[in-house]
């Protein structure tokens, strides 16, 4: 081989060894959430982790049960979901079906800056804002409830549900509503009836996406969901949701004690959540590229 | 049909709400903290340190820790990501260890932020001793943001006619000189705006920088990369929940308010504006 193929090897080597960081990295985050997180199983066995129904992990014994924390998660992402979903893919039906071509090129830059907005500025007008208007609205003792959480988020997830939903109505061939139209139907039962239906794998994958969006959102639903670890029986209760229980305590949990690694534990649990809500949007994605080619 | 078409005008008006509804709700935001927020801005605001237990003063260190920190992003993630986007795009598109990767980028894109903030507190304050610094929190935000920047620049990288890659190489260059010479330069543009919006992302996110970077308080500037700095979304949150006077920082977390949301949405803008002209302008 002459020199000049073995510098074109060397040189594609190092491109690739680039292309392997992402990997690489994936790895090391497993590796070390595990390295810190595993050793919490030596004070409690991983069922009683996962299912003990009470969180204090400052008292004398600590009790290391996450339930309370997970139902916290539950309740706030399926109170975001119903506010998510709903708006976010009408809002997709109508930039793609219905929408002007100008007004589309003017919210869908909106909607992106929407997506851009930091999570801690939802969190402070959710503080300032939307939390005293809940508790007025319902005379409760705190406006900081998973209702309050669960409202921010919605619109918080709807930008997401929203993308990829409409990338899915545009990927319905063009032929489907031409069909639909000469026979004489509406343009709305055309996208009830034809174009939703086609487009129906791809808009689970941007529900389940909105989902694992708004279960690994943390410092808006850390600042207004309030913070009580009891399970949580109706929305107009504070919550404690798994991501902003790691970032309130891990300042006051000692480097190496069982409190830190519990909170370790935490994020292994969390991982383990959106990489499942990932692998499942990844799945849908690709039937749905198959069951799209317009070719029925 | 008559009927039909009553009934398609009304859920056309009850799908239009919808995105009013979301339209309104960044109206919302934004006009609020404008109202409250402009009239605190001042060049002192942006230029002085907090002073009197955060109560008076500015917010000079915590914007400079932002502007360190997104840089330091930029310096680590914008190589890394390029390179990676090269390889994915120029010499293997399909394949098993593509597959592999594209699933690596993926799921590294869903992780979620506090879990990349649990990561850099182990791995570079913990494990490589880096301390809660400058460092670690960029490198934190690179690994979170990479994926972004992947993407944006195979998007770029596509958008090059494979025509341009074949005249390169059929003149007798090397791949790497068509990648070098040719595709870069075509697709520069088009990675630094995807690039842009990834870098904003980084500029306000908290919960990675908070055990990685990120201090309440410092009395200087930081010195070194090994230093941890002041952060304008870490500012804003701590003056919001658990200051001890809550009331009295008031204007000045609707001021660090109003800058972070500038900052990041200054940047989305300009990312945003700029892509729109790129496509208009395309010469090919």
């Amino acid at each position: 081989m002459s020199a000049r193929k073995y510098k074109e090897r060397a040189i594609e080597g190092i491109f690739l060894s680039f292309a392997l960081v992402s990997l690489v990295a994936l790895f090391f985050i497993m590796l070390f959430l595990f390295q810190k997180g595993l050793p919490i199983f030596r004070v409690i066995g991983p069922l009683e982790f996962l299912f003990g129904k009470s969180w204090y992990p400052t008292y004398e014994p600590p009790e290391f049960g996450i339930l309370p924390l997970i139902m916290g998660s539950l309740f706030i992402t399926v109170g975001a979901i119903l506010v998510a979903i709903p708006l976010g893919v009408t809002s997709a039906i109508y930039l793609a079906e219905i929408a002007h071509p100008w007004i589309r090129e003017w919210v869908k830059p909106t909607i992106e800056l929407l997506a851009g907005i930091p999570s801690v500025i939802y969190g402070f007008f959710g503080l300032i804002v939307l939390a005293p208007w809940i508790q007025d609205l319902f005379n409760l003792p705190t406006g900081l409830t998973a209702l309050t959480a669960s409202l921010l988020l919605g619109i918080m997830a709807a930008p997401t549900v929203i993308s990829i939903s409409e990338d899915a109505l545009n990927s319905v061939p063009a032929s489907y509503r031409e069909a639909s139209l000469a026979l004489g139907a509406t343009r709305w039962q055309t996208t009830i009836k034809v174009v939703l239906p086609a487009a129906l794998s791809g808009i689970s994958t941007a529900c389940i996406l909105g989902m694992a969006r708004a279960i690994e959102e943390t410092m808006a639903v850390l600042m207004v969901a309030g913070g009580a670890t009891l399970i949580p029986t109706s929305f107009l209760q504070p919550v404690r949701p798994l991501t902003a229980t790691i970032i309130a305590e891990m300042g006051e949990a000692i480097h190496g004690s069982p409190h830190f690694h519990a909170l370790f534990a935490i994020g292994m649990v969390l991982f383990f959540i959106t990489l499942g809500l990932n692998l499942l949007a990844d799945f849908l994605t690709h039937r749905f590229k198959e069951a799209g080619s317009g070719t029925l | 049909m008559k009927r039909g078409q009553m009934r398609e005008l009304i859920a056309f008006w009850c799908v239009r709400m919808a995105i009013v509804i979301i339209v309104a709700a960044l109206g919302i935001i934004i006009w609020f903290l404008g109202k409250n927020g402009l009239s605190i801005l001042s060049w002192e605001f942006l230029t002085e340190p907090p002073r009197e237990g955060m109560t008076e003063g500015g917010i000079f260190p915590p914007l400079v820790g932002t502007l360190y920190l997104i840089l330091g992003t930029i310096i680590c993630a914008l190589p890394l990501g390029v390179l990676a986007a090269i390889y994915l795009t120029e010499y293997t598109r399909q394949g098993k260890v593509i597959r592999v990767i594209r699933l690596g980028i993926n799921n590294l894109a869903g992780v979620p932020s506090v879990v990349f903030g649990l990561f850099g507190l182990a791995f570079f304050v913990i494990y490589l001793g880096f301390g809660v610094s400058i460092l670690s929190g960029s490198l934190t935000l690179t690994f979170m943001i990479l994926p972004t920047i992947i993407r944006a620049s195979e998007e770029a990288l596509l958008a090059v006619p494979q025509t341009f890659r074949e005249a390169s190489l059929a003149l007798g260059a090397t791949r790497w000189q068509t990648i070098y010479k040719v595709v870069l330069p075509q697709a520069f543009p088009g990675i630094l705006t995807g690039s842009i919006l990834g870098i904003g992302r980084a500029a306000g996110e908290t919960a990675p920088i908070i055990f990685t970077a990120a201090t309440f308080y410092t009395p200087h500037l930081p010195r070194s990369i090994f230093d941890p700095v002041m952060a304008l979304p870490f500012h804003l949150y701590v003056l919001a929940t658990e200051g001890t006077h809550l009331e009295k920082t008031l204007p000045i977390q609707y001021g660090t308010a109003i800058v972070l949301l500038g900052l990041v949405l200054g940047i989305n803008l300009a990312a945003i504006v700029w892509r729109a002209r790129l496509r208009r302008k395309k010469r090919w």
